[in-house]
């Protein structure tokens, strides 16, 4: 049989479903934070207050939010596909999921006498895992949309499809410099190749445009053409209401802490510290969900700042800026590796 | 193939020569570099998003402006016209103490543009005296929900028995309780709406 792809190590079954269990339900209890945090950074954004009536400072806003969203009725289309529409939010979070777990929160630790990897899985093929993930993930939308039996809804699926396919190839070409330099897939050994310099420094040009892709590849703004509401009412998900809809959302932010995430491990360092401070290791996941709340703040700060971008806009930034800047940063970064070896 | 001038004419071909296609006039111009300055753009549009940055991120810092409505008011200018009042003569004055001052002459009523005064006068007798003057307001009601609260009637006044407050929450859930009588006029109104201060 070929192997396929490796993983670092194999640990006790328990302690795999004990791991799986704990990052999802850490996971999970990320995104209404995220939720609530946009919600209140937005309003200081546009100097008001943001969501402050339920609860202290707003905070159980998103609890409330999902109490009415789940409370409500499943209705769909007479025009709709039933399965397809049903499946495909399940499609969105499912991926959303399995591209949160090989997320490295920490390197391996010693935990009731066992080697824990502070990680779902760590497998060698980290980011074509990612980008495999990346690319069903627009089976979600694609398929939501298009099941919907809406112009709308189609409309935004096949910009969303457009826009997906566009930026995943600048996306995936931003991380071929680092691979290159770290020329290590595993997420966790890129972290450990991470020592002395963080990426960001060396890869500038890669992080600037793996960034940009990533604002493109969630679905945000400025980039948020599959959801504008003044051309195509809601977008993809214009048809969809209560739990499916709450499904696509949720998914929406899980990706962007799944982005945030990568971010933080492939270009700033993942659990490492500046300095060459050396913590405990229990401090490690803390240090890398530090680094992916800046990264989640630098998302809804660029979403208050920049207006939404033209369709034709998106278009040429994607193939004519950004794919040519991807393809010299990888090209440029490759031959240095080459000379300096 | 053989060369063709660039003057063949076309439309008639010879047996010899083959004929070039002309596109006419629907000639699509391709670019195949970027526009001259494109650089230039770029580098001036990153630029500008950075000042973007800075600028909704100087707005976090600040306070935010808004007024949380029904804890904060807005405080209003001392001439603002909201809920009228009817006046009495102060109690520590010598000539007519504690007395109304409308004498029931419904002056305000003519002069009120949406109609919504409505006074019955009636005389004051020795043993019931209401008002100042020979007669008083027996009924004096104002329908608040039809009021425009131009200050008319304060105008019209020849007493300066009515004057506009500054009482702008008037809504309720019925009409009818939108029509003030003269008692609710009289009585001293919850002063709830904050003064706004000289130079403020």
């Amino acid at each position: 049989m070929t192997t396929l792809a490796l993983v670092g190590f194999y640990e006790a079954w328990w302690v795999q479903i004990l791991k799986a269990i704990v990052i999802f339900a850490v996971g999970l209890q990320l995104v209404p934070l995220v939720l609530l945090a946009e919600r209140k950074l937005l309003g200081r954004f546009q100097a008001r207050y943001g969501p402050n009536r339920v609860g202290p400072y707003g905070a159980l806003q998103p609890l409330a939010d999902i109490v009415k969203l789940l409370t409500k009725e499943q209705f769909r289309p007479t025009t709709s596909v039933g399965v397809l529409f049903a499946v495909a939010p399940i499609i969105s979070i499912l991926t959303a999921v399995a591209a949160f777990s090989i997320i490295p929160f920490g390197n391996v630790q010693h935990i009731f006498g066992e080697r824990v990897g502070l990680y779902g899985v760590d497998v060698s093929i980290g980011p074509l895992y990612l980008f495999a993930f990346g690319a069903i993930a627009f089976y979600g939308i694609m398929l939501g949309g298009w099941s919907s039996g809406s112009k709308y809804s189609f409309l935004g699926a096949m910009r969303g499809a457009a826009q997906l396919i566009s930026y995943e190839v600048s996306q995936g070409l931003a991380l071929v410099g680092v691979i290159i330099t770290a020329q290590t897939l595993s997420l966790t050994g890129i972290v450990d190749a991470q020592k002395g310099m963080w990426y960001f420094i060396p890869q500038l040009a890669g992080f600037l445009i793996f960034l940009t892709a990533s604002f493109a590849e969630t679905n945000r703004a400025p980039f948020d053409l599959t959801e504008a509401d003044a051309e195509l009412v809601g977008g993809y998900n214009t048809e969809y209401g209560g739990g499916r809809f709450a499904s696509y959302y949720f998914a929406e932010y899980l990706n962007v802490l799944v982005v945030s995430g990568i971010v933080t491990t492939v270009f700033l360092g993942g659990w490492l510290l500046p300095f060459g401070i050396h913590p405990p290791g229990w401090v490690d996941p803390f240090v890398v969900l530090f680094k992916m709340t800046l990264i989640t703040f630098l998302f809804i700060w660029v979403r208050a700042t920049l207006p939404r971008l033209r369709y034709d806009q998106l278009m040429s930034f994607g193939w004519k800026v950004l794919l040519p800047l991807a393809t010299l940063n990888a090209l440029v970064t490759a031959v240095v590796v080459v000379v300096t070896h | 193939m053989a060369a063709v001038p660039d003057s063949a004419p076309v439309g008639r071909s010879s047996p010899l020569t083959v004929e070039r296609w002309s596109p006419g006039e629907d000639v699509i111009e391709v670019t195949r570099t970027p526009p001259p300055g494109a650089a230039r753009e770029t580098w001036r549009t990153f630029r500008e998003t950075l000042r973007g940055l800075k600028t909704t991120f100087g707005r976090m810092i600040e306070a935010p402006t808004t007024i949380q409505y029904p804890e904060e008011k807005t405080p209003v200018y001392p001439r603002f016209r909201g809920r009228h009042k009817l006046h009495r003569f102060d109690d520590s004055d010598p000539t007519h103490p504690s007395l109304e001052k409308c004498v029931g002459c419904s002056l305000c009523a003519a002069a009120c543009p949406a109609d919504c005064i409505r006074v019955v006068a009636a005389e004051n007798t020795p043993e019931n005296r209401v008002s100042a003057g020979e007669r008083y307001a027996a009924v004096y009601e104002i329908n608040m929900s039809r009021c425009i609260f131009c200050g008319y009637c304060e105008v019209a006044c020849p007493f300066d028995a009515i004057t506009m407050g500054h009482d702008y929450e008037l809504s309720d859930y019925d009409r009818a309780d939108l029509i003030f009588t003269k008692e609710m006029l009289l009585a001293e109104p919850l002063e709830r709406t904050p003064l706004r201060n000289e130079g403020e």
